[in-house]
């Protein structure tokens, strides 16, 4: 990764033109040939460095749902937990924490009823209670990691 | 509202958006739709909200930064909005919700995230946040990420009236 991809990051990550030729236009304000960004988005998605490009979904007002949930696990049982929460499609994120409630992952669902059927799932296969919690306000910030 | 085709538009768009020179109108090839009429339904689903942004989601840890601190503070009900207001104005903070507590075993109710190059450097910050926003008088946690099992988008699948009709019946 170069000064130019991390400049292309941290512009991306402000939001990308509904237009025409929109990589043209970025590449414009940035400097660059329209094919010069194009291949460089291409190979930091490759990367792995860039995990996703495209629109991002407001989950409720799609009429899905998304809560934050955490469960204490036992250190042996760690990974097999971590197989059986990570194979439900709707798990999208799954983190270890240094903490009693060791294990966080968001559920996101298409429909609001199906939230509770995999919370509900996942404390019948693992047997662990699972906290939820739902957001109740959120304060916004600019989602941005300078590269 | 939402009709048949902007269900389509946006299943078709969780695949990400086309790294090529004109996204929209291959987008619309797929669905039989011309470019002015992508960059049209677009427009209008980001005014509508549904759309909250257009752009990318970074792998954290590749860009580097490996310290993650889920923090959380056990605050007054009634002060949550204007501590989450306050903290949220900060530029190393990531995220601030208020989530509700699990009684005695989890009292904590505002979270937030910083995600920083290393734990040191994310513990200043802290400290200062701490300090600007007087929250050194409310109980705290700091939960450090240790492993990511997991990392995908949310993916959703939009139901269509019909469809919701049909599996209705």
């Amino acid at each position: 990764m170069d000064e130019i991809d991390k400049k292309i990051i941290n512009s991306l990550q402000d939001g990308f033109p509904v237009c025409e030729s929109p990589y043209k236009r970025v590449a414009k304000q940035l400097g660059l040939t329209e094919t010069d960004l194009i291949g460089r988005i291409k190979a930091l998605l490759e990367k792995g460095i860039l995990s996703r490009f495209g629109p991002m979904y407001h989950a409720e007002k799609m009429g899905g749902a998304l809560t934050l949930a955490a469960v204490k696990v036992p250190d042996e049982r760690f990974e097999n937990i971590a197989g059986i929460i990570n194979s439900f499609p709707e798990v999208a994120h799954n983190y270890a924490r240094n903490h009693e409630l060791n294990m966080w992952f968001v559920i996101a669902t298409d429909q609001p009823e199906r939230l509770f059927e995999v919370i509900h799932s996942i404390e019948e296969q693992t047997g662990l209670s699972v906290y939820d919690m739902p957001k109740i306000n959120e304060y916004f910030v600019r989602l941005k990691l300078e590269a | 509202m939402i009709d048949d085709i902007d269900s389509q538009l946006i299943e078709i768009f969780q695949q990400g958006l086309p790294v090529v020179s004109r996204p929209y109108a291959l987008i619309g090839q797929q669905l039989n739709l011309s470019e002015d009429e992508v960059i049209l339904r677009l427009t209008r689903l980001k005014q509508q909200g549904l759309v909250k942004r257009l752009g990318v989601v970074v792998n954290h840890r590749r860009m580097g930064y490996k310290a993650n601190a889920m923090v959380v503070f056990d605050v007054p009900n009634h002060l949550a909005d204007q501590i989450g207001g306050h903290i949220s104005q900060f530029g190393f903070v990531n995220l601030c919700y208020q989530r509700p507590r699990h009684g005695e075993k989890w009292p904590y109710n505002l979270y937030c995230m910083i995600h920083g190059k290393n734990r040191e450097k994310v513990l200043q910050q802290l400290d200062y946040l701490i300090e600007s926003c007087g929250l050194a008088q409310f109980s705290r946690e700091i939960l450090f990420s240790r492993k990511c099992f997991k990392q995908r988008g949310a993916f959703y699948q939009v139901c269509t009236k019909q469809e919701k009709v049909l599996s209705d019946g």
